[in-house]
């Protein structure tokens, strides 16, 4: 429980949430919906709640990544909008 | 998938990496009872493990691991284990999944229920397991030629 770490967290959780919103390339949505996974994930354990954090970090950060990334290489990369 | 390249760094890396996933994955289910993790999160793991070879090495050499019939079995082998020791702890005269009354001579109340959590488990982590890599496949091999 220490403020500055939990804040600096929220910080880039921020920063990566709004990229990966506007980004205009889907892969670079991806990576950074990863990392705001990832981020999540360290945000859970800083609460205390690990296996909340630990299921956050492999399903978010693990799998789901990889799952978008193979329904990119099956459609187009770049957004319309 | 379709327009992957052959790159051996890649693949070395992810050889090197797979196994030790694997491992961990096992050891978070086997350690489920008393630490974080369970069956879900080993599975998680497993089927992180044989999805990094299935994306580095591509569809032939992800198949020469697990193949991709293989997965609805594991998946119903899986969900079986569950409900079976459910089922055989109401038949002994418990309720269902009651895992103090497993018939299993010999051991004590306590260990039954260390055993019938680590069975439950195993299933558990062999369900989500098979099917996050059937997700991956189905969404790899399309709608088109099946």
């Amino acid at each position: 429980m220490i403020w500055e770490l939990e804040l600096v967290i929220y910080i880039f959780i921020l920063i990566s949430a709004i990229v990966a919103l506007e980004v205009k390339d889907l892969l670079v949505a991806v990576v950074m919906m990863t990392i705001f996974s990832f981020l999540m994930a360290l945000l859970f354990v800083a609460m205390g709640a690990i296996d909340v954090g630990f299921t956050e970090a492999v399903i978010g950060a693990g799998v789901t990544g990889l799952f978008f990334v193979a329904a990119l290489y099956k459609t187009s990369r770049k957004t319309n909008d | 998938m379709k327009r992957h390249f052959e790159s051996p760094i890649v693949l070395l890396g992810a050889r090197l990496l797979s196994p030790y996933i694997m491992v961990f994955g096992w050891y978070v289910i086997f350690h489920g009872h008393y630490s974080p993790g369970g069956g879900f999160q080993g599975g998680a793991l497993l089927a992180a493990s044989v999805l990094l070879i299935r994306v580095a090495g591509g569809a032939h050499l992800g198949n020469l691991q697990i193949k991709e019939w293989v997965n609805n079995p594991i998946a119903a082998i899986g969900v079986l284990i569950y409900f079976g020791t459910g089922l055989v702890a109401a038949l002994a005269g418990g309720y269902f999944l009651d895992y103090g009354e497993l018939p299993i001579p010999g051991v004590e109340a306590a260990w039954l229920r260390y055993i019938g959590i680590l069975i439950i488990e195993v299933g558990i982590g062999l369900t989500v397991m098979a099917v996050l890599v059937m997700i991956y496949d189905n969404i790899v091999t399309g709608e088109d030629n099946d």
